[in-house]
C-alpha cells in the first residue's frame, strides 16, 4: 500500500517503502501557468523538510519546490527537464520530480491526505 | 473571505468579453487586464505567430492634438522626429524626453487631419499629458481620450480576417493608417503593432469595440493576454517602458538612435539634444543589448551580468522562456565594451554564474508589410 500526502507548498508525496517519490500538484501547476523550465536536487544531496529542493519557472515567474520530508536525493526525473511542459500535462504521476530515502517517516503525519489538501487549495485561491 | 478589491481600478470595454473568455486578471497601471486566457500564455503566443491574436490595449493613451503649422514647429521642439516632412496618415516611433534625455514614454506619433495622434503607455499617459500641455504652454486643443478604446490584431493571418471585417484595410502599409467607417462609427486603424508580426491597430469608439472585437473573434482570431504579449514583443527585441526604458535611461544608450531623425540631429534643438549629440559623438558607457543564455536557465531582470574575469558589467532588464526561439531570451544594459555580438557573459541565477552570448535583436525575425502599394 502506497501513501499520497500533500504539503502546504503544493507538493505531493507518495511513499513505497522508505522511498518517497515527490512532485507538484495540478493545482500548483494551474496557479503556475506554462511551466518552460525545471530546476533538481542533486543526485546523492541530502534535503531537509520545508528547504529547497528545486526550481520551477513559468513564462512570469520562477518559484521554488520545497520538499514536505527530509531525505537523501535516490533518483530524478530527466524528462521533465528536458521537457517541462510535461508538468503540466501529467503533474501528479509521470511528471515526478524527485526520489528520497526517507530519514523519518513520522514527518509525514505532519502532512495532509486529499481531502484535506482539495479543501485547502480551494480555500488558497478564493 | 475573498481578496480586497481596488475599488478605483478602471476596466476596458472588452471587460465583459475578457470575463467571457475566461481570462485571468492582473492589475495594470491601475487597469484590471488580461494576462493570460484558458489555453496560457505559451499556446496564445504560438497562435499569434502562426495564425491572428487579438490585443485589447484600450489601456494606452490615445492622445489626439489639434493645430496647424505652428503645432508641427512646437512638436519638432519636442520630439527628434522630421515631423515638417511627415506626410498624413503617416506614423514614427518616439520618445518624450526630459533635458537630460532620459526617456518619459516611447511612443507612436501619427500625422492626422487637423492634427497628429499619439499612443502613449498606460502608466505614463497621465503624466505625458500634463508635460505636453506645459511645453505647449495649453495654445492647443488637447484630448486624451478616454472615450475610445484600441484593439490590436497581430499576426500572419490578421490582414485576411480584418480586411473581412473592415475592407481596404490591406492596402495599409507598415506604419500607416486611414479612417475607415464601419456600421457608422468612425474608426482609425494603423498597420503597426509591438509583437513582430503583421498586424494592425484599431482605434474605435467603446461601445462598438465589444461587438467589433466579437467579429474578429468570428473570423478565427483569438484574445491574447498581457502574458503573450510581452514574450512576443521580447522575441522581436522590442523595449517595454519600466524595463529597458526609464528617466535613467537616454534613446542612445537604450539602443534606438535609429529613431531619431539624421536632419533633426544636425539641426539639434528639441528637448535633450544636446545629450544626445554628445553621446552620438562621444558613445555610451553602457547600452542596451540581447542576450541569449545558453541552455535553459532563464535570467529575469535585475540579473547582474558578469565579464569572463567576473567582474559586473550590466543587469538583466527583461527575460523570459521565448516559446517561438524554444529557448530563454533576454536583453539587458552592458558596459559598451562588452556590447559586441558573441562576447561571451556570465548571469548570476540563484547564486551560480550561467554562460550566455551577447547577441543580435530581433531573435524572433519580423515580417513588416512595407510595399502593398
Amino acid at each position: 500500500m502506497s501513501e499520497v500526502k500533500f504539503s502546504k507548498e503544493h507538493e505531493w508525496i507518495k511513499l513505497e517503502g522508505d522511498i518517497a517519490t515527490i512532485g507538484i500538484t495540478k493545482h500548483a501547476t494551474e496557479m503556475l501557468g506554462d511551466i518552460v523550465f525545471a530546476e533538481l536536487p542533486e543526485k546523492g544531496s541530502n534535503v531537509e523538510k520545508d528547504g529547497t529542493a528545486g526550481v520551477v519557472e513559468s513564462t512570469k515567474a520562477a518559484s521554488d519546490v520545497y520538499t514536505p520530508v527530509s531525505g537523501e536525493v535516490v533518483d530524478l526525473n530527466q524528462s521533465i527537464v528536458d521537457d517541462p511542459s510535461k508538468i503540466n500535462q501529467d503533474p501528479e504521476n509521470s511528471a515526478w520530480f524527485f526520489k528520497l530515502k526517507i530519514k523519518d517517516k513520522s514527518e509525514m503525519d505532519t502532512l495532509m491526505n486529499k481531502d484535506e489538501y482539495d479543501k485547502f487549495a480551494k480555500e488558497s485561491s478564493a | 473571505m475573498g481578496k480586497r478589491v481596488n475599488m478605483d481600478i478602471k476596466k476596458t470595454s472588452l471587460y465583459q468579453l475578457h470575463q467571457a473568455s475566461k481570462a485571468k486578471f492582473v492589475e495594470f497601471a491601475g487597469y484590471q487586464m488580461p494576462i493570460q486566457y484558458s489555453e496560457g500564455i505559451v499556446e496564445e503566443h504560438r497562435y499569434t505567430r502562426n495564425h491572428s491574436g487579438i490585443f485589447d490595449v484600450s489601456h494606452m493613451g490615445q492622445l489626439f492634438i489639434y493645430g496647424q503649422e505652428d503645432l508641427v514647429n512646437d512638436l519638432e521642439r519636442i520630439f527628434p522626429l522630421d515631423l515638417k516632412n511627415l506626410k498624413l496618415n503617416h506614423s514614427k516611433y518616439s520618445f518624450l524626453m526630459s533635458d537630460n534625455a532620459g526617456i518619459y514614454d516611447d511612443l507612436i506619433i501619427t500625422k492626422i487631419k487637423d492634427g497628429f495622434l499619439i499612443i502613449l503607455n498606460a502608466a505614463c499617459k497621465e503624466n505625458d499629458y500634463k508635460i505636453l500641455k506645459e511645453l505647449l504652454n495649453d495654445k492647443y486643443k488637447m484630448i486624451l481620450d478616454e472615450e475610445r478604446s484600441l484593439i490590436a490584431i497581430q499576426g500572419p493571418k490578421s490582414v485576411e480576417i480584418l480586411k473581412s471585417v473592415i475592407q481596404g484595410v490591406e492596402n495599409l502599409n507598415f506604419m500607416s493608417g486611414n479612417w475607415f467607417i464601419l456600421d457608422d462609427y468612425n474608426i482609425y486603424v494603423t498597420r503597426s503593432g509591438y509583437t513582430g508580426e503583421d498586424g494592425f491597430e484599431v482605434s474605435l469608439t467603446n461601445e462598438f469595440a465589444d461587438r467589433f472585437t466579437r467579429r474578429l473573434i468570428d473570423k478565427g482570431a483569438k484574445l491574447i493576454g498581457l502574458g503573450a504579449r510581452d514574450t512576443l514583443r521580447l522575441e522581436a527585441g522590442l523595449c517595454l517602458y519600466g524595463h529597458e526604458l526609464s528617466k535613467d535611461k537616454t534613446p542612445v544608450e537604450a539602443n534606438l538612435k535609429w529613431a531619431i531623425s539624421k536632419e533633426r540631429i544636425l539641426k539639434g534643438n528639441f528637448i535633450g539634444s544636446d545629450i544626445i549629440t554628445k553621446q552620438l559623438t562621444n558613445g555610451v558607457s553602457k547600452i542596451r543589448v540581447g542576450i541569449k543564455p545558453e541552455g535553459k536557465i532563464i535570467a529575469r531582470e535585475k540579473t547582474k551580468i558578469y565579464n569572463e574575469s567576473d567582474l559586473e558589467i550590466g543587469e538583466i532588464t527583461s527575460g523570459t522562456f521565448g516559446p517561438s526561439v524554444n529557448g530563454p531570451v533576454a536583453m539587458g544594459y552592458v558596459e559598451n565594451e562588452f556590447s559586441k555580438k558573441n562576447t561571451k557573459i556570465f548571469l548570476e541565477v540563484r547564486g551560480k554564474k550561467h554562460p550566455a552570448t551577447i547577441c543580435s535583436l530581433p531573435f524572433y525575425k519580423k515580417s513588416y508589410v512595407k510595399g502593398v502599394n
